[in-house]
């Protein structure tokens, strides 16, 4: 139909110009997201995904387990799709383009099944089927139901084997697709979006592609980024770094949430893409035994990655002790989970202060809440003179009028004085 | 009549989250060994509920507040289990918690820059069960959404196996909470005081003593270089007046 004529029946019509470059793309972004589900995925262009499944029914728990992931995956990746099934790659891919959602398992009923197929689907050149409607064919059956030689000398051997590939009859063997190493896809927005947060959406289909595709390959990333494209600027990007390599969807998603939700956008979006380079092995996980009581245990890496994602990489982190007899610097911060060497400094407070809090002194006792009470010390630490941070101090254990412990210390340089350090707890 | 009556009743009793006024909460849910027998007795579950709220309300900054959940934090961090620490006062100082056996390697830190953080941190370490146990220092906030923000802590941490500790000021004793235990420290002849304010079950009028004393101070009573005056004995005083049974 020419689109002057379809706007004229329908004048609101959206005309949008055939993208075979987008198709292409989508359908191996497809093809690599559903490699998940068995290593034998063939891409037949320009619109079909073949997937050997007879070897993964038993782990995902039979066919109608394995079709309904794939239709809820396929949904998710924001497609719609046609799902069939039969022992013949042809024979599947045949009943996907006649829209019949048929699964047929027994070779037995394959016969039935494909004669009433129309003979579109075959997929000739136009001269075929013109040829075939004047003969009055219409349904695969009728096309069987001719004498071979003549369909043979009218229309090619090729026709007839195809149809005897289909049955079952000639072996069909197919290439099966490798997935790239890399991860890389994008969507085309269907409008410009200008808040950060509807961009989630989208990005979610990209998501769940990509955990696909690791799932295919047994691996996780480490970091993935999101890019945003505009239409005159340079693209941003959100580049997300996990402490430990996973291929959660979830996951990625609540920390793809939490990143957009904190963004301020420089321009309107028309593209997002994502993308991950680096895929690591990741083993799968085991189920336990027996199924224990409660929710199950989360990842910390996953809340440790979902905080540091609102709050800061700076804001979560865990604790180094140092050998060092300046009190100030035992501690650093560290990555969470890092081996630490067992160091015994005798008697030490839980609570340091940032920094020690000058106290007064009134008869030579010091104040703090009231007249401190010294109860042990002192302790002497001088050390530090090579670095030019050194201490001279005489460290007391004191208790308040309030019965709290403190640490405090006497500065035996310069104009002296008392200070609070820490504190008991 | 009255046989099914008496049937329905005892069904409505087994249920888990159902507790009679009269005992103590049923076994079921097995608390976290606190460390300190005598405190232990008295904490339904014998232990620090697990998968539910506890507030910490120290009279004063610094007597004891740490030191009291030193063993629960030591036994939780050498089974290997993670210890979020969200908002704290101060540095915690990683020589002191070895020493109280806490394994540091298994300490988060978390820094927060609001009360809205803090709740949000403290909900999302809750939520995802990765933590062994769960303190947070919540600020001095207006009361008015607090309990609300309280009930959806206690909500994030059911089902989970984590006891939870809110550190909060000890004014808001009167305020009513979610939290499944409130205890209310205080100090007496230089040990803590532990007051349980409210715990699933009858209310405990007197005070638990805990020697939560730091084992130098203990053992050095004659140190030449300080004047020791003696202690006033003055049990529980540092308890205002305004601390009520929950």
């Amino acid at each position: 139909m020419a689109v002057s004529a379809a706007l004229a029946l329908a004048p609101r019509l959206r005309i949008v110009p055939r993208d075979p470059a987008g198709e292409t793309e989508a359908l191996l972004g497809i093809g690599g997201w559903a490699a998940q589900f068995t290593p034998g995925v063939a891409i037949e262009f320009p619109d079909s995904v073949l997937l050997e499944v007879s070897g993964s029914l038993r782990l995902f728990g039979g066919l109608e387990s394995i079709v309904e992931r794939l239709r809820r995956g396929t949904t998710e990746l924001g497609w719609s799709t046609v799902l069939a099934g039969a022992p013949t790659p042809r024979a599947a891919s045949w009943l996907a383009l006649a829209g019949e959602q048929k699964f047929i398992g027994a070779a037995a009923r394959l016969e039935e099944a494909l004669a009433a197929l129309p003979v579109e689907v075959l997929r000739r050149e136009d001269e075929t089927h013109a040829a075939l409607e004047a003969i009055g064919v219409r349904t695969l059956g009728e096309l069987r139901a001719l004498p071979r030689e003549g369909v043979a000398r009218r229309f090619g051997q090729r026709l007839l084997d195809d149809l005897d590939r289909a049955f079952g009859a000639l072996p069909d063997p197919r290439n099966f697709f490798a997935p790239p190493t890399r991860f890389r896809a994008s969507i085309e927005l269907p409008a410009e979006v200008t808040q950060a947060e509807a961009l989630l959406f989208a990005a979610r289909r990209l998501v769940v592609q990509l955990a696909g595709f690791l799932a295919a390959r047994s691996g996780g990333v480490q970091r993935f980024a999101l890019r945003l494209g505009h239409r005159d600027q340079a693209t941003t990007e959100i580049a997300i770094g996990l402490i430990a390599p996973s291929r959660d969807a979830e996951h990625f998603t609540l920390l793809l949430r939490e990143r957009l939700s904190g963004l301020a956008l420089r321009a309107p979006v028309r593209a997002i893409a994502l993308e991950a380079d680096d895929v690591v092995p990741l083993a799968g996980r085991n189920l336990g035994l027996l199924l224990e009581e409660g929710k199950p245990p989360g990842h910390w890496e996953h809340l440790v990655e979902r905080l540091r994602s609102r709050l800061g990489a700076g804001a979560v982190h865990g604790l180094a002790s140092r050998a060092e007899h300046r009190p100030e610097r035992t501690v650093a911060s560290a990555e969470p989970d890092s081996r630490q060497p067992h160091l015994d400094f005798g008697e030490r407070p839980f609570w340091l202060l940032d920094r020690p809090r000058p106290l007064a002194e009134t008869g030579a006792v010091p104040h703090y809440e009231g007249p401190l009470e010294l109860l042990a010390g002192p302790e002497r630490i001088e050390s530090g003179w090579w670095d030019g941070g050194d201490i001279a101090r005489d460290y007391f254990v004191a208790r308040t009028r309030n019965e709290a412990l403190v640490w405090i210390y006497r500065e035996r340089r310069g104009e002296g004085g008392w200070y609070l350090h820490g504190l008991f707890a | 009549m009255a046989f099914t009556g008496d049937c329905a009743v005892a069904a409505l009793l087994e249920r888990p989250d159902i507790w009679r006024g009269d005992s103590l909460s049923r076994a079921g849910a097995r608390g976290i060994p606190s460390g300190f027998s005598g405190l232990d007795a008295e904490l339904p579950g014998g232990g620090w509920p697990a998968g539910a709220l506890t507030e910490v309300l120290p009279a004063h900054e610094g007597i004891g507040e740490l030191r009291l959940l030193g063993p629960v934090l030591a036994a939780l961090s050498q089974r290997g289990l993670w210890l979020a620490w969200i908002a704290p006062p101060h540095l915690p100082y990683a020589p002191a918690l070895s020493a109280a056996g806490i394994d540091i390697a298994k300490l988060v830190i978390v820094r927060t820059a609001s009360a809205k953080e803090t709740l949000w941190a403290t909900e999302q370490a809750l939520r995802s069960n990765a933590c062994g146990a769960v303190l947070a220092w919540l600020p001095k906030v207006r009361c008015a959404a607090k309990y609300a923000e309280l009930r959806r802590l206690q909500i994030a941490a059911e089902g989970g196996r984590a006891p939870v500790f809110l550190f909060r000021s000890p004014e808001i004793a009167s305020e009513s909470s979610p939290a499944a235990l409130r205890i209310a420290l205080g100090t007496a002849g230089g040990g803590l005081a532990v007051r349980v304010l409210k715990r699933r079950g009858t209310p405990l009028t007197h005070p638990v003593l805990l020697p939560a004393m730091p084992p130098a101070v203990r053992g050095k009573h004659s140190n030449p270089h300080v004047d020791r005056h003696p202690v006033p004995a003055t049990a529980a005083r540092n308890f205002p007046a305004r601390f009520v049974h929950a």
